[in-house]
């Protein structure tokens, strides 16, 4: 393996993991928001804050780490991205500032505000949509350079199928992974009310989710074919991830380990996104800039990558600790701590 | 108003933005510290005030920690996207540290979320306070490892320039250079130092609205003797950093001290005015101190402005920021020295029979909360502006590393409306989690009991 393609290896399973979590907490935000609207609040508020409230902030560091990542292993897409994407970046960053700091003001500060929940749960939704310009733009197509200087062509994006597609199906996902997730937390907490509700919104998400990555898919055609056809290739990873689909669908709508059904909802994103991954490679930005060309100087790569393990040995053992006191806890799920 | 100019704008809005989010960063380092010293001796005087103080500051500080997080992301996202050319020759060079700071903030954001929920789980109150070591650590790793790319920013090293093509990166080199020791050791003795003085603040303030709970005296008597220590730290590695800037950023002092001449046993030049033509008046000088603040000596030949073509110079006005970081670090060093005197028990301390607690001292410590912000504040736009053109040290301008995109004016607007609504939102939270519940209700409902000390308070 070469150091660009760990690299890239690394900063990807970051962004994966960033996709998972943060889509739990995105979801879960909005639920928390819509239950309030409908009078189910007490239901699913307590399921909800129990998880979210000691692992926000870790969320939040995915992002960071994929960010500060990629511009240590690949300084030029600072360059790039960073001048095409002022817009959607600050909007990007604009509705995080205000998700966070919301988000803490209602959990420790003031008391249940209605303005606080809505403001969270709508940014639950938005960010995953501001931050998949980033993934649409890369394609290429969406953006000229010539002579230094790097412009975002808005009317090709929001003119554009795809990237419309490409923003409902995120935000369709970020639904259903936080459905998924929660019905199986609630299974642990034996709180059967919500395990119901949670349940329902995961069945009823499932197939919007699927129906839009086959309509990304297919958009992908006409947008990118060379990505389009290196997906193909690798057409049994998107296979495998369709059959782990179905498999956690059938284990939710029996009432079945909820747990398994869940991990298979991870495989099932695991498999499609670094299938897009892979065949995205070696492009960072399709056509202008790769990995090889926009990758740092190899003693910066070796140091980054020492750094890396090292920071493994620390960041296990803490995430261990933190999943052990309040995800396999089964008396703090069940909020008798 | 004035013509659209991206790189005048970017430094506008890198400023708003750093300038918001290390008032929250500061506190972000210097509370934790706190926190375990409180904790600390609740343990070991198995006095359950101290327990109770680290638990109220543990849960303020969540508040400034949420805005120092999403600040601190927005900083990482705007300097991609104000100064793309900057952060790419960065990435190749300093890239290192700013990597290993996420470490740092995982490690912190994982404990601290522990930390919060686990007051009454453990058996052993010391298995609580380990937890809180590791978001010491890694809150005051983040600031060491932040500040080593601003070092290097000052004293860029371990690489090499050969046509234009960047060769020999040596990242340890470069995260090492010339202005970390001074520079990481001030940043973190001064959060330390602010964050004590903050909470002396609201203790000082408490008992001068007439609380008279001996918690609040507690809790001005713990920050005080800390922040004196701080305080005196702070002043000896200030002088240090003087002397790191006399050896490679001489403009910098230079500009901080409008030093015109190169010569020996230069005065140092308080506040004062500059006319037309250079001259210094109405300023204070104290003589050699200039020489001895570069090199310890008065004999030190202390390079002056005139040596430097024009347009490298940094705008001159820094000198009023310098002069008033200084002043406020003798500030807060004479306070909290009079408030330890004034409340130090030994038969042979002469001020002994003086009351701390009388209103004019406690004045001057709730003065020293703004100031010791301000403070920080003004060295970091002294230290910050003093580098100019630079934005690379002698390696690149700030107009070169900045974005070339239209909009940043927008942005610049919709940012300060953003951060003034979290700043404002951030404080009536803060006011409404305790003025809801003051300590008086949370002693009661703990069952903790009250104690009275010898001295009452004067207000
Ligand atoms: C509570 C805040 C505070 C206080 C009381 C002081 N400082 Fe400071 N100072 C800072 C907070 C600060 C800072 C915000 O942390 C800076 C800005 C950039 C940096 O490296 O630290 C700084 C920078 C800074 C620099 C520039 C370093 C550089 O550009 O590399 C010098 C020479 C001093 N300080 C010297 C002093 C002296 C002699 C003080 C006398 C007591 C002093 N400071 C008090
Ligand atoms: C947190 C406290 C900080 C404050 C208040 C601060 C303040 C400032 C100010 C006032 C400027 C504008 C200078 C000018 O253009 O005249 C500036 C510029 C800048 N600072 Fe800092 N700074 C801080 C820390 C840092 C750190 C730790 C870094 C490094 C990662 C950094 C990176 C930059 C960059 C890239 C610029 C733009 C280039 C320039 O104008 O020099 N700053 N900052
Ligand atoms: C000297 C100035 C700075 C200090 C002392 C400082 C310190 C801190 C601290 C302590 C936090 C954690 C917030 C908390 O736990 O309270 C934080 C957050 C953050 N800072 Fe700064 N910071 C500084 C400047 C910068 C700069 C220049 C950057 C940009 C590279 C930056 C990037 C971040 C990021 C990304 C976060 C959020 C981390 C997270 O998601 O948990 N900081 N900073």
């Amino acid at each position: 393996m070469t150091y660009e393609l760990l690299g890239i290896t690394v900063l990807w399973t970051f962004l994966f993991g960033y996709l998972i979590v943060a889509s739990i907490d995105f979801g879960a935000g909005f639920y928390s928001y819509y239950s309030k609207a409908t009078n189910k609040a007490h239901i699913i508020h307590n399921i909800v804050q129990r998880y979210l409230s000691p692992v926000w902030e870790v969320t939040n560091v995915f992002l960071v780490f994929f960010l500060i990542g990629i511009i240590g292993f690949f300084p030029d897409t600072a360059y790039y991205y960073g001048t095409a994407l002022l817009i959607p970046g600050s909007i990007a960053i604009i509705l995080l500032a205000i998700r966070g700091s919301y988000y803490a003001f209602s959990t420790y500060g003031a008391k249940d505000s209605h303005f606080f929940s809505f403001l969270y749960g709508a940014t639950g939704l938005l960010i995953p949509a501001s931050l998949t310009v980033v993934l649409t733009v890369s394609l290429g197509g969406y953006i000229v350079v010539d002579n230094d200087q790097i412009q975002l062509l808005y009317g090709e994006l929001f003119g554009s199928a795809y990237s419309w597609s490409v923003v409902i199906l995120a935000i369709v996902s970020v639904l259903f992974i936080s459905a998924s997730f929660l019905t199986y937390y609630a299974a642990r907490a034996n709180d059967n009310r919500a395990l119901e509700l949670l349940r329902k919104y995961t069945i009823t998400w499932s197939f919007p989710t699927i129906i839009m990555g086959i309509v990304v898919f297919l958009l992908l055609s006409k947008r990118n074919i060379t990505q389009f056809e290196n997906m193909l290739d690798i057409g049994w990873v998107f296979a495998v991830s369709f059959i782990a689909f179905v498999a956690a669908v059938v284990l939710i709508w029996k009432r079945q380990r909820y747990g398994t059904a869940f991990t298979l909802v991870v495989i099932q994103y695991f498999t499609a996104f670094f299938g897009y991954g892979v065949a995205h490679l070696p492009y960072l930005l399709y056509p202008h800039l790769t990995i090889y060309d926009g990758f740092t100087n190899e003693s910066m790569a070796i140091a980054l990558i020492i750094a890396f393990v090292a920071g493994l040995f620390l960041l296990i053992p803490s995430l261990y600790l933190l999943l052990r006191l309040f995800l396999f806890d089964a008396d703090y799920v069940q909020g008798n701590k | 108003m004035f013509e659209y100019d991206p790189v005048l704008f970017s430094r506008i809005l890198t400023y708003v933005t750093l300038g918001f989010h290390v008032i929250f960063a500061t506190l972000g380092v210097g509370v934790p510290l706190m926190i375990a010293i409180a904790e600390w001796m609740g343990i070991k005087r198995g006095d359950p005030h101290y327990t109770l103080m680290a638990r109220r500051w543990a849960r303020g500080f969540v508040i400034t920690v949420a805005v120092g997080v999403v600040t601190g992301t927005a900083i990482a996202l705007q300097l991609a996207l104000l100064w793309p050319n900057f952060m790419q020759a960065a990435g190749h060079t300093i890239g290192l540290p700013m990597f290993m700071e996420t470490f740092a903030f995982f490690f912190e954001a994982i404990f601290l979320g522990i930390y919060l929920y686990t007051w009454d789980r453990f058996k052993s109150k010391m298995k609580h306070f380990l937890l809180v070591i590791p978001i010491v650590i890694g809150a005051t790793a983040s600031a060491f490892f932040i500040t080593s790319v601003n070092s290097f920013m000052n004293a860029p090293q371990g690489f090499n320039i050969v046509d234009g093509v960047l060769t020999d990166v040596s990242p340890l080199a470069a995260m090492f250079n010339a202005a970390t020791p001074t520079k990481i050791s001030h940043v973190i003795i001064t959060c330390y130092l602010t964050a004590a003085f903050i909470l002396g603040m609201i203790a000082a303030y408490k008992i001068l609205r007439g609380n008279k709970h001996v918690y609040h005296k507690k809790a001005l008597h713990m920050t005080m003797v800390s922040a004196l220590v701080f305080a005196v730290a702070t002043a000896a590695i200030g002088d240090l950093s003087g002397k790191y800037l006399h050896e490679y950023q001489p403009e910098k002092l230079a500009a901080a001290e409008w030093h015109f001449e190169t010569e020996t046993e230069a005065p140092l030049i308080l506040g004062g005015i500059l006319t037309e033509d250079n001259e210094v008046e109405y300023a204070l000088e104290i003589p050699f101190a200039l020489s001895i603040l570069a090199g310890g000596t008065p004999d030190t030949e202390v390079i002056g402005l005139n040596e430097y073509p024009e347009d490298e110079l940094p705008p001159l006005w820094v000198h009023y920021f310098f002069d008033a970081m200084v002043f406020i670090g003798m500030y807060l060093a004479a306070v909290s020295a009079l408030f330890v005197l004034f409340n130090w028990q030994n038969r042979r301390n002469p001020l002994r029979k003086l009351n701390p607690f009388k209103s004019w001292m406690l004045r001057l410590i709730v003065l020293g909360g703004p100031l010791s912000m301000f403070a920080i504040q003004f060295g970091w736009i002294f230290a910050e502006v003093g580098r100019q053109p630079w934005i690379l040290h002698s390696v690149m301008t700030t107009a070169e590393g900045a974005t070339t995109s239209d909009h940043v004016d927008i942005m610049l607007w919709i940012f300060i409306l953003l951060y003034a609504v979290l700043g404002v939102t951030s404080y009536l939270v803060l006011r409404k989690m305790f003025l809801h519940n003051p300590v008086e209700h949370e002693l009661e409902r703990r069952g903790i009991p009250y104690h009275t000390v010898e001295k009452d308070v004067e207000s």
